[in-house]
């Protein structure tokens, strides 16, 4: 810091802006070069189509036979058109309304062609976007209360059993959530499989031997939210866990001398103590779940079951790489993560208002 | 406390120890399962004919004349060269922690020592920053990556993993380095150091546990990768886990699926040795960005 003047006492406890500025400028710079324009460039890329190839019409003439027009492909031309403007033609909209994304033009026809609800229902899940949003909006608002209720009575559980016990069962409840999730969808996956040990016992339970995952979407998206389970409570499970510690125990005695059972005492000592770490769970649930993929993948589920990122991921691999109907998807996605963080963001600012 | 009044009747004990030990059960049994299985052949791991072939290993014994076998190991790891994959996500793995942590650790705590109004509003974009779905920026690196032709490397892969880090960094570290009282560097600047100074010799020296659970964070972030090393890492160039999908996609043809199934075990004991010894620090890590909200 070249200062000339010395400076005051006061002024140096504080953290100055420019030294504040160095600090932060390496990371603020990955996160402005890979995450900030990204996100512009994928707003770029969704209002932009490939460009089409260029047409020739070239006559070629035989005597006798006559003159014929045909129209032919413009190799170079349309090189060097792709090479000048990488980004595609301008086409407004028209991604995000076509058929692989909100359908705009479907919509209106099914809407009015039908008659009752279920229909309306049953075609629009014909329709690849909403098929995607029905699963990933079920998986999140699924799996994430059912995470919660899970982690909840593991934790009062394990508060509950003898100490002895207590770090070996802490361990084997992280693996689920800490081991690679492509990983947990796979092994759960093979367990499940109809030629698995769990899948030939329901066969055998049900005495319906065709009875597997592939052949059904209902019960491919039952195991998929197992899955989701399985993988994410052992995370409430934790926060909830470390909550316990810090029990008012004051509290708790005196209701015990008040006569309050057991019953009582979690519910209305326990649960609101942990009220704040269940708001909190539920939020990271909720984004987490929202982005629901790699179970897909492991599952092999992409015929019963699509979430948004799969959509995403299915354009971007492959031999066509479909980027600008990518970043429709990619775009329409965080539209929808920017909905379910709102609440998030309004308690952040609340609680920093109440702070200063 | 052993109050009377504390005891609980020996039916309600027994119900939770059998409802935690189903719980464990049921959270590790898949593990064990898989790992059991991956010294079978396919006939029996994924046995049509009788379930406890899984257990005996029948066939397993008819073609190699014992229960177990490493030919699903050999095959992953020699004839389709998983050792490859496992060098490169190694490679990730270290320069994804070393550099998340360098800058992470300058930003972490710079944003707990300055009382200025934007560093609210830098965690507040950190936080909006990590709630987007890694793959819907993959849409937005693809082609500047492949217009500066950068795509499919594994230098471009780890800054685009430290970056997608950043945020989770940040909020963490944040979190840690208030708990470490602002009265130590303060003084230290009393004293006539300057910003950097007091960080270097008074704040670095107490703040490895803090940066040491984070670095598990970006470690098991950048080790359980799928949707961006998938999509910025060219064939040669696979890390572990975009190889098993990969696995996958070539095996299920060929019937060599056990090679994903000994891929998937190797693949998971680094991180069971990871929580064995880690265990104290993964739980403080997780609990640390909960207390703060």
């Amino acid at each position: 810091m070249g200062v000339n003047r010395p400076p005051t006492l006061y002024s140096r406890l504080f953290m100055r802006h420019s030294t504040f500025f160095w600090f932060v400028l390496p990371t603020a710079t990955a996160m402005i070069l890979f995450i900030a324009l990204p996100i512009i460039s994928v707003l770029l890329q969704s209002v932009h189509a490939p460009h089409q190839a260029v047409l020739v019409e070239v006559e070629t003439c035989t005597p006798l036979v006559g003159c014929t027009v045909e129209t032919t492909m413009d190799q170079e031309a349309t090189k060097a058109l792709r090479d000048s403007q990488p980004l595609g033609r301008f086409v407004g909209l028209d991604i995000f309304f076509d058929r692989g994304h909100l359908a705009v033009n479907e919509i209106k026809k099914i809407i009015n062609n039908s008659n009752t609800w279920n229909e309306i229902f049953t075609q629009l899940s014909n329709l690849p976007f909403y098929r995607a949003m029905a699963f990933t909006l079920t998986f999140t608002f699924v799996v994430t209360p059912f995470v919660i209720i899970f982690g909840f009575f593991i934790a009062i559980g394990v508060n509950a059993i003898s100490s002895y016990f207590k770090g070996l069962v802490i361990f084997f409840s992280l693996l689920p959530f800490v081991v690679t999730q492509l990983i947990g969808a796979l092994v759960l996956f093979w367990m499940i499989d109809s030629r698995g040990i769990l899948g030939s016992a329901v066969q055998w339970i049900t005495s319906d031997p065709n009875l597997s995952l592939k052949a059904s979407t209902g019960v491919m998206w039952l195991s998929l939210i197992i899955y989701g389970i399985w993988h994410a409570a052992p995370f409430a499970f934790v926060i909830f866990y470390a909550g316990l510690q810090t029990l008012p125990q004051d509290q708790i005695e005196a209701a015990k001398i008040d006569g309050a059972s057991r019953y009582q005492q979690i519910r209305y000592i326990v649960i609101p103590h942990l009220f704040p770490l269940i708001t909190f769970v539920a939020l990271i649930q909720l984004m987490d779940n929202f982005r629901v993929f790699e179970p897909i993948v492991g599952f092999n589920a992409s015929a019963h079951a699509q979430s948004l990122s799969w959509f995403i991921f299915n354009d971007l691999g492959g031999e066509t790489r479909q980027l600008s109907s990518a970043a429709a998807s990619s775009v329409l996605t965080i539209i929808g993560v920017s909905i379910l963080l709102f609440p998030v963001l309004l308690r952040t600012w609340r609680d920093y208002r109440e702070q200063t | 406390m052993a109050l009377r009044i504390d005891r609980k009747p020996i039916s309600l004990k027994l119900l939770i120890y059998f409802l935690i030990f189903s719980w464990v059960i049921i959270a590790a049994f898949p593990f064990i399962w898989t790992v059991w299985g991956s010294f079978k052949v396919e006939l029996d791991f994924f046995s049509i004919a009788d379930w406890t072939y899984a257990l005996t290993g029948e066939r397993t014994k008819a073609e190699y004349g014992s229960p177990f076998t490493g030919k699903g190991y050999e095959g992953a790891w020699l004839d389709n060269y998983f050792w490859r994959n496992a060098i490169n996500t190694f490679i990730i793995c270290f320069f994804v922690v070393c550099t998340s942590l360098t800058i992470g650790t300058l930003g972490g705590y710079a944003l707990s020592r300055s009382s200025y109004q934007y560093t609210f509003w830098l965690l507040v974009i950190a936080l909006i920053f990590r709630a987007m779905p890694p793959i819907t920026l993959v849409a937005g690196y693809m082609l500047p990556f492949f217009e500066w032709n950068i795509w499919g490397i594994l230098p471009t892969t780890i800054i685009v993993l430290v970056a997608i880090n950043q945020p989770f960094t940040l909020w963490m570290l944040h979190s840690f380095f208030q708990n470490i009282p602002k009265e130590l560097d303060e003084s230290a600047k009393v004293d006539g150091c300057t910003q950097f100074e007091a960080f270097r010799f008074v704040i670095i020296p107490a703040m490895w546990p803090g940066v040491i659970t984070t670095g598990l964070f970006s470690f098991l972030l950048a080790y359980n990768d799928f949707a961006v090393t998938s999509m910025l890492l060219a064939e040669n160039n696979r890390t572990m886990v975009p190889a098993i999908a990969a696995f996958l996609g070539t095996t299920y043809t060929e019937g060599n699926i056990m090679f994903a199934v000994a891929a998937v075990v190797s693949t998971t004991i680094p991180l069971f040795l990871l929580v064995m010894f880690f265990q104290k620090q993964i739980v403080s890590g997780l609990t640390a960005g909960a207390v703060k909200g």
